[in-house]
């Protein structure tokens, strides 16, 4: 973006950075997604055509707001004699906007996110619907990241909104009692997004930049949106952390390369130190929380210049936090490649060894392979690389470890 | 206002004994009691078995019965309470509180349309 003169590049960015809050006012006015989003549409249709004659106005997003008001408002005016509900729907939206105007004013995004993201939701479903409500993502454009056809991205979509509308999800930020859970829902959806850009679960890119841009963007929002939560913050603050590696993850010719081999100088220092500042202002609340220790950890790395000289003591006490906060085995996994560092492998095996469920996680093999080969076991350590390399949906992740593997078996350090 | 439909689906067999069902019982009263002081509770009501029910369809005007629940398998609804809420966190609330009466029974929350 950016680079054209054309004026639609500038309207691009304008879609991009504004689409989430005019639909989320829009629904708060007309209580309908569908209209919402159509009349949304049509407002940024209409700036296409308009702006680049007569220049962008000095609101645009004010401008777009009102066009798609009064759009939404022509066409329930014109169907309001054939369509009953959607009269009532008007009515309604008038009553609403007594309420909101009573209530405290706060950025309507707010409410969306928490409506996208309800647990009534399935955690497929609030994925889409924050991408595409609040980051404003094509249909099109979400089942391409997430590899499904787009008419089944589509049909996900139409039976959540439906679901929203019937079932009455509300349009509210959750009352405090309720807040903690509600809040975890919205960072985790986040965070599936941001992952999914990271490291996408299947197919062959090992980034999908635009999904981890896209969740950082709503993690700025987030953290603007609700100053006072330092879980959002530590959520921004990990995802800035680790997306600063993002230059140093992969090869020019696209293959992945390990944290402990990455050229450390192509880490975008820039990130790496907004990353930590947002931790230590989230930090100093006292309030610590799993995304904070988990931004803890990776800001440990980030102030390594090397790999070796990496502060394991440090991770390691972090992770014994961590777990105690969670305890799930995932977690202890990723604890006992710290435990490796500082205590050896054999300790750390043993760990692994005892963790249940883990048989179909591709990590799992992997770390276990990585102990074995450290331990001498060869013909062990192949037999896991083999599996992790087996339950790996990702191209790029699969060679890195068939290559490990390959090392092992010429006899190579790894 | 809407409606709510919260089914409970309990599985097949023979209840709990009566030392078991009567606390369960009792926290149910409650809890209805408690609906109906908030204005929520529209309707509640148990049912017998699904051994008891007949399926009815209708074959060119004459109708076909057959014995039994029409839904196959090991668990059926076994009774069900109407409410009134501002909103599905109302009635999930609600549901919620019935969940936690009747646990391990699963709640199924479905808007009245």
């Amino acid at each position: 973006m950016g680079n054209g003169s054309s004026g639609l590049s500038d309207i691009e960015q304008v879609f991009r950075a504004e689409y989430g809050r005019a639909v989320a006012v829009l629904i708060r006015h007309f209580g309908d997604i569908d209209i919402a989003e159509e009349a949304v549409q049509e407002a940024f249709a209409t700036a296409v055509r308009r702006w680049p004659e007569d220049g962008i106005p000095p609101s645009p997003a004010g401008w777009i707001i009102t066009t798609a008001r009064n759009r939404a408002v022509d066409r329930l005016r014109r169907e309001a004699t054939r369509v009953e509900r959607e009269t009532a729907s008007v009515r309604d939206a008038a009553a609403g906007q007594v309420i909101a105007e009573e209530a405290d004013v706060e950025d309507e995004r707010l409410r969306l996110i928490f409506t996208c993201c309800h647990p009534a939701l399935a955690p497929a479903a609030r994925v889409a619907l924050t991408l595409r409500l609040l980051g404003g993502l094509t249909t099109g454009e979400i089942a391409r990241a997430f590899l499904v056809p787009e008419t089944t991205m589509g049909q996900r979509l139409s039976r959540a909104k439906g679901k929203i509308r019937d079932a009455g999800i509300p349009y509210r930020v959750p009352r405090d009692e309720e807040l903690p859970d509600r809040l975890g829902a919205v960072l985790a959806v986040l965070y599936l997004i941001f992952n999914e850009g990271y490291a996408a679960g299947s197919g062959t890119a090992l980034t999908r930049d635009d999904l981890a841009q896209e969740a950082i963007r709503l993690g700025r929002l987030l953290v603007a949106l609700m100053p006072d939560e330092p879980e959002a913050r530590g959520l921004l603050a990990l995802m800035l952390l680790i997306e600063a590696r993002r230059p140093a993850r992969t090869t020019a010719g696209g293959d992945a390369v390990l944290l402990a081999d990455q050229d450390r100088t192509l880490w975008n220092r820039e990130l790496v130190t907004e990353g930590q500042r947002l931790l230590r202002d989230c930090l100093r609340r006292g309030r610590p929380g799993t995304y904070q220790l988990q931004a803890t950890i990776n800001a440990v790395h980030a102030d390594a210049a090397t790999a070796e000289g990496t502060d394991w003591a440090q991770i390691l006490q972090i992770y014994d936090h961590l777990m105690a906060m969670t305890g799930g085995p995932v977690v202890a996994l990723h604890r006992a490649v710290a435990v490796a560092e500082v205590h050896g492998p054999a300790e750390a095996l043993t760990i692994v060894d005892g963790l249940e469920g883990l048989e179909r996680h591709h990590v799992w093999h992997a770390v276990r392979a990585d102990l074995l080969r450290r331990l001498g076991r060869e013909g062990e350590a192949l037999t896991a690389y083999g599996k992790a390399v087996d339950l790996s949906g990702n191209a790029a992740e699969r060679q890195l470890l068939e290559r490990r593997a390959g090392d092992q078996a010429a006899g190579r350090p790894a | 206002m809407k409606q709510y439909l919260l089914s409970i689906y309990q599985p097949d067999g023979d209840p709990p004994p009566p030392e078991v069902l009567g606390p369960i019982m009792a926290e149910l009263g409650k809890l209805n009691d408690e609906m109906k002081a908030a204005g929520a509770w529209v309707f509640a009501v148990g049912l017998h078995p699904p051994s008891t029910a007949t399926v009815i369809r209708d074959r060119d005007g004459d109708a076909l019965l057959t014995d039994g629940p029409f839904a196959e398998g090991k668990e059926h609804l076994g009774g069900f309470t109407i409410i009134q809420a501002a909103d599905l966190d109302e009635a999930l609330s609600w549901g919620s509180r019935l969940a936690a009466v009747l646990a391990p029974l699963a709640i199924e929350v479905r808007p009245i349309a």
